[in-house]
């Protein structure tokens, strides 16, 4: 099962290093990685796409907690959180297909960057779901590049990750 | 007052409590040996190895239950600290290790002798810091030690750049240290813990199994209280043995692997296991699947991370075992009235164990003409001072000083379990014999593991550490042989060390004394021998070559499947 965990971590040198080396020494896979400072800067906030089991994620849990610069590890998963990712798509379009590249990009409210007579890039952001949704579409038109953020997540409602 | 980070950092030592470190220098910590030249408060000892002097400082830590502290120098020194840095990492030993490192303008540039030792020990630390500035020394050993000695302890790395020692500042040592990220439980919850005795009360066969967390936790003497007041056994890991008596009725000595009949037999039928500070780590489980198949399972810890990790847990209670433990005892005293008719519902289950240690009870074929080294370890128990702290090397030597020896107090056994390093044996031994001058030590090691870190004879004799060293020696590496017997059919690969080394002439070579018995009826009289000389001593016993340690659960068998002959 696929789970988006936020890690909200001090922002110390090589806190990064040691959340990805803790993944990888136990065996747990990283499909997506963000990280940035928050409005505290002091304090930086990393968003992970993983997948496993309960047992497994519950180990993740425990093991991105007991990293001494781990302030909270937050389990978005089924929760109420609303998630976002960027991606832009560089599509190789001519003739024909030009017009149904900016049709597609039109109905998932996407904007082009870039345009060349024989290509357009995209830039796309939603839920993760939309973004697989339009490349789905893209793709038998010609996806010459693709690159994702990964998405970040944030919770419903009033409160904020301190409470 | 304004001083030099070289010495700004011996002041942190001092205030930290450190009387005693073991270090070796090198171009980047010069600077911090000449502060040493003359800092009176604190006593150096040199080994003759980096990896020893970590070792040292574990040996050090796991006798006194203080941080222990070891120094070296950058690139080689540093990368030298990483198999004792792991070791400690393993068995969860306090330990702050201070590294040098080049000059923070040349990080990253190949400088010479420079190593990412932080990158290299990332995975096998608690935690490490690398020092940017003069003014952060204080605040990070501060921070260094009470990671290292809090929660789950652990080694920290301090990594010291050499302008860094060089650099003045005012020193001044805070008060103390809050880390918003790091906030180890200390208490049990109050609702898990009556619980935890309402369960107790009700089992009908009940065992506690405890490992290296009770004696890490200083909780023997709750533990004992516990035990006792209710009738219940106790079995303890590699880690845990001396955290119950084991001349106590109720003791079931050793479990896993190589543990008592009686103590696998015993898990394997409760009806309900107590876990408090051990980690159901595989040498201890056998096969997760058939694992006390029966039994509820209540696991106190203070890491959460160990809880439900392998095996499933029907309550877990977070928080330091001494306080837990205390806690329920609390509440039985509030519950006294159930206890007898607790005593007499798990009359018959004692009785069933009793039958199990009846029917095998650890033993050996004794010999005549060949030296058995559960002998030896019986007789180092029987003539060695009550008192004395026996530290071990890795392999067959280790597991027969767990069975046989007999363990009653706390951090009297030095072994390392969870890494299972060989050449620990000496150098621990030596650290302990540092912390505690006048107690006896003794070093068990086997030929294998006495060569890895033999150079450390030298540090015995120069700073007078009278450790007594027995080397059990068949020439083989023993525990790979083992295997190799029962698995690969004698195919003996790179095993047999079968050069003779006259250890005596060894001993000698360091200014050392040294004994050799090859018969049964000279182990007294050579034990008797090494511990009136005074100083470091060898003695050597030449044993049976292709003795077996049983019994055994093999790897992927279930607890109860253990070869009891072969």
């Amino acid at each position: 099962m696929r789970h988006t965990i936020t890690v909200l971590v001090e922002n110390e040198f090589g806190v990064l290093s040691r959340v990805a080396g803790l993944f990888s020494g136990r065996g747990f896979n990283i499909d997506s990685l963000s990280v940035a400072p928050t409005n505290d800067e002091t304090i930086s906030r990393m968003t992970i796409v993983t997948r496993g089991d309960d047992q497994i994620l519950e180990q993740i849990s425990k093991q991105l907690n007991k990293l001494i610069d781990v302030i909270k590890v937050i389990d978005f998963t089924g929760g109420e959180a609303i998630e976002r990712e960027m991606a832009l798509i560089k599509v190789t379009a001519e003739d024909s297909a030009r017009a149904e590249v900016l049709r597609i990009a039109d109905i998932f409210r996407a904007k082009i960057i870039d345009v060349t007579p024989k290509s357009f890039t995209i830039e796309a952001t939603g839920a993760p779901a939309k973004i697989d949704a339009i490349l789905e579409l893209l793709r038998p038109l010609g996806l010459k590049e693709l690159v994702r953020t990964g998405p970040v997540a944030i919770g419903r409602g009033a409160k904020g990750w301190k409470g | 007052m304004k001083m030099t980070g070289a010495r700004i950092l011996l002041e942190c030592l001092k205030r930290e409590g450190v009387d005693t470190v073991f270090g070796y220098p090198g171009g980047t910590v010069i600077n911090i040996y000449d502060e040493l030249f003359s800092f009176k408060e604190i006593r150096h000892i040199l080994p003759r190895h980096e990896q020893a002097g970590v070792h040292a400082a574990d040996g050090f830590a796991r006798a006194t239950g203080r941080v222990g502290v070891a120094i070296a120098t950058s690139g080689p020194g540093a990368t030298n600290t990483v198999t004792g840095i792991a070791t400690a990492y393993m068995d969860s030993i306090p330990l702050v290790v201070i590294t040098g490192q080049v000059p923070t303008a040349l990080i990253g540039n190949d400088a010479f002798q420079e190593v990412d030792i932080i990158g290299i020990t990332r995975p096998c630390t608690k935690h490490n810091f690398l020092v940017k500035d003069v003014k952060d020394i204080a605040a990070i050993i501060k921070k260094a030690f009470y990671i290292a000695r809090t929660g789950r302890p652990g080694p920290v790395l301090v990594d010291l750049p050499k302008d860094v020692q060089i650099a003045t500042a005012e020193f001044e040592y805070p008060e103390s240290v809050e880390l918003r990220s790091y906030k180890p439980t200390v208490e049990g919850h109050p609702k898990q813990i009556e619980k935890a005795v309402s369960m107790l009360l009700a089992a009908k066969k009940p065992v506690i199994y405890v490992g290296g967390g009770v004696i890490s936790g200083d909780a023997a003497g709750e533990l004992t209280a516990l035990a006792t007041r209710l009738h219940v056994p106790v079995t303890t890991t590699l880690m845990g043995l001396g955290a119950f008596p084991e001349d106590n009725p109720l003791s079931l000595q050793l479990l896993g692997m190589h543990g008592t009949y009686y103590a696998n037999m015993a898990v394997t039928n409760c009806d309900l296991l107590v876990a408090v500070g051990a980690r159901f780590d595989d040498r201890v489980t056998g096969k997760i699947a058939t694992f006390a198949p029966h039994a509820k399972i209540i696991h106190m810890d203070v890491d959460p991370t160990s809880i439900r990790k392998n095996v499933r847990v029907d309550l877990p209670i977070v928080g330091q075992v001494k306080d837990v433990l205390a806690r329920m005892l609390k509440t039985l005293d509030e519950r006294s009235d159930k206890v007898t008719a607790f005593h007499a519902a798990v009359e018959p289950w004692l009785a069933e164990i009793n039958g199990w240690k009846q029917k095998h009870p650890m033993a050996y074929k004794q010999a005549s003409t060949v030296i058995k080294p559960q002998f030896v370890i019986q007789k180092l128990r029987e003539l060695s001072n009550p008192d004395a702290i026996v530290a071990t090397d890795v392999g067959q030597h280790q597991m027969w000083t767990a069975q046989f020896f007999g363990f009653r107090e706390p951090r009297t056994l030095l072994t390392s379990g969870g890494l299972g390093t060989m050449g620990f044996g000496l150098p621990a031994a030596m650290g302990a014999q540092a912390a505690f001058p006048e107690r006896q030590v003794i070093a068990v090691c086997g030929d294998g593991g006495f060569q890895m870190n033999l150079q450390e004879m030298a540090t015995l004799v120069q700073n007078r550490l009278p450790v007594k060293i027995v080397i059990l020696n068949n020439n083989f590496l023993g525990m790979v042989r083992q295997w190799q017997e029962l698995f690969f059919e004698k195919r003996y690969s790179q095993t047999c060390m079968e050069l003779p080394i006259d250890f005596i002439k060894l001993a000698e070579a360091f200014g050392a004394k040294g004994f050799q018995a090859s018969k049964p009826d000279e182990v007294e009289a050579t034990i008797r021998k090494a511990f009136e000389t005074p100083g470091p001593v060898i003695m050597e016993f030449k044993i049976a070559r292709e003795e077996k340690v049983l019994p055994m659960v093999p790897a992927g068998a279930s607890l109860n499947e253990m070869v009891l002959n072969a």
